[in-house]
């Protein structure tokens, strides 16, 4: 059994994760990790860096093909992927987000790890909308790039 | 018994009155012409009747119709999707299951389907309208009783048709504790139809039971409606749900605890507090582990059991199947039940997902019209479906409908031997 079964919590080791190299070029990272019936990601990709054995098979994502575009990122049913660049010694991620209300460019909003729990501030860059879904790109540091999976706005 | 010309009447709770006519009826009554509320019975002869206008039976409608078949489909609610239309959140599966579109979407888009099929004279939709048994048929017919509602008012039909589809789907699952029947104790179903459709806020913090997907898709709805989501109790060692659907959660601060369920629930009147208990390896409360915690809304997301009773009165073979969610009717690949011309599909069927549910529903629907001899690549068209579900299926999740449809098969097998 594994540990995120129990918590719902995905741990470092669950992931591959990608290189310093592959981060600044930016990259997604696709935290969906079990067998489920589901495959839109794969067609997202404009470069075909994501595959898929099979409808079942958890996606695989090739980090030197992936070209950080974030198409997947407000495609997944499951939010599950998200978008991480490193630029001028901050990190940016780029998440999906689907409560009210929607941020700002420029607003300050707070960070949330995998727990839900704030670990630091962060500066709204990018809105833009796929769908119903906000997808949102926020400024953070950079060493909390791999903790980072939520935002909270204060109304 | 038939009282004073009435069939079906239980005669145990019937009034007694004088000159009260009581007498024995068949195995299936006769549908009196006898006025309902004053209006006429009203006839309608159709190919195909499909009960229930939810994801497997709007898709069933379709396939039927586009083959060429007539169709009733009834529905009680005031308009169809089923459950669709509270499903807020976007659809897993591949393209052919619309993966990637909310089922809010999903249902909107196979309405205007049924809409343009309508026009066309192929579907009659029928809302607000329960199907009320099943009654003495012609020969090769079978013969439904309907009533449609109107205001106060109503009409009795009489449905005469070739094949009937059951796309009835399930109710959900009650759990027994002390205050259970507090108001403030709800299915997690009735909080997504209170939010999502009438767009009516339950309470304001929730504890949810049960960590399958229900359970931590409506979690995730309730905080999108602004309440609080204290924890989420889950009775198995497991989170049973996706871990993308229990991740959404996490990340927004709300606990799971898995071997932990609910005790008791207390409150004056209504919910107030509940005592949360942690369960042992045996699933068994361990003594002293008892938490105080409060709110004022408790949702139960336990479980669902197959919507059946047309079924067993019609008299298909009915079994229990555990992985099924209850009693079910045995049927095989085409989702014919035991009775030929007597179809089942989607939770009805046993219970499973709305996207296999839809394909479960074109299964039936292509299978229905085929034996009516309408053929539009019908054989094609089924076997592609029949390779579609089983894909969907070949998961570690799709494992208990996996074992509950091979059940149910051999089971069939076993009767036919």
């Amino acid at each position: 059994m594994h540990n995120y079964e129990k918590t719902g919590i995905l741990y470092k080791k669950d992931l591959k994760l990608p290189s310093k190299k592959q981060l600044e070029k930016g990259v997604a990272i696709i935290e969906c990790v079990q067998e489920i019936p589901c495959d839109p990601c794969v067609d997202s990709c404009p470069v075909r860096a994501i595959s898929m054995k099979d409808i079942n098979a958890p996606p695989i994502i090739d980090y030197e093909k992936c070209i950080g575009c974030g198409k997947c990122v407000g495609i997944c049913p499951g939010l599950a992927i998200f978008l991480i660049k490193f630029k001028d010694g901050k990190a940016l991620i780029t998440l999906p987000y689907e409560f009210l209300p929607i941020p700002e460019v420029g607003n300050n909003v707070k960070a949330l790890d995998r727990e839900g729990k704030i670990v630091d501030n962060a500066i709204v860059k990018r809105v833009i909308k796929v769908g119903k879904t906000m997808v949102i790109t926020i400024e953070v540091s950079k060493d909390l790039a791999m903790d980072i999976r939520n935002i909270r706005v204060d109304s | 018994m038939r009282v004073d010309g009435i069939p079906n009447v239980r005669t145990c709770i019937a009034p007694l009155k004088n000159d009260i006519k009581v007498e024995t009826q068949g195995k299936f009554a006769e549908l009196p012409d006898a006025k309902f509320k004053d209006n006429p019975k009203e006839t309608i002869d159709v190919d195909i009747l499909v009960v229930g206008a939810g994801p497997a039976g709007m898709c069933a409608s379709i396939e039927a119709a586009n083959q060429g078949a007539t169709i009733l489909l009834v529905d009680e609610n005031l308009c169809v999707g089923g459950q669709l239309i509270k499903q807020t959140h976007k659809f897993f599966g591949s393209k052919y299951e619309r993966a990637g579109v909310r089922g809010i979407q999903i249902a909107k888009d196979l309405e205007n389907e049924l809409k343009e099929l309508e026009k066309k004279g192929k579907i009659t939709l029928m809302l607000d309208s329960t199907v009320i048994g099943y009654y003495e048929g012609k020969k090769n017919k079978f013969k439904f009783g309907v009533l449609k509602r109107v205001e106060y008012k109503g009409t009795l039909y009489e449905i005469d048709c070739k094949a009937v589809i059951f796309a009835c789907g399930a109710m959900e699952n009650m759990l027994l504790f002390p205050g259970n029947d507090l108001p403030g104790v709800y299915g997690a179903g009735s909080v997504q139809t209170l939010m999502n459709v009438y767009g009516v806020k339950p309470g304001e913090k929730v504890i949810m039971v049960g960590a399958g997907n229900v359970g931590l898709i409506v979690s995730y709805q309730l905080l999108q409606a602004g309440i609080q989501v204290d924890r989420v109790v889950e009775a198995a060692p497991v989170i049973g749900g996706y871990h993308v659907h229990a991740a959404k959660l996490r990340r927004c601060g709300v606990p799971i605890y898995t071997s932990h369920s609910i005790k008791e629930v207390y409150g004056d009147g209504k919910v107030e507090y509940v005592l949360v208990v942690k369960l042992d390896e045996n699933w068994q409360p361990i003594k002293g582990s008892e938490k105080k915690v409060d709110c004022d809304t408790v949702c139960l997301a336990v479980g669902l059991t197959p919507s059946t009773r047309l079924l067993s009165q019609l008299g298909v073979e009915m079994e229990l199947v555990p992985e099924a969610g209850g009693f079910v009717a045995l049927h095989n690949d085409s989702m014919q039940t035991t009775v030929k011309g007597v179809y089942v599909a989607g939770d009805s069927s046993g219970i499973e997902e709305a996207s296999t549910a839809m394909i479960e529903g074109k299964i039936a629907g292509v299978s229905a019209a085929f034996l009516l001899g309408y053929d539009k690549r019908a054989k094609a068209l089924k076997k592609e479906y029949i390779e579609e579900l089983k894909k969907l299926r070949e998961g570690p999740f799709g494992e208990k409908p996996r074992i509950a449809k091979n059940k149910i098969k051999k089971l069939l097998e076993k009767k036919y031997a």
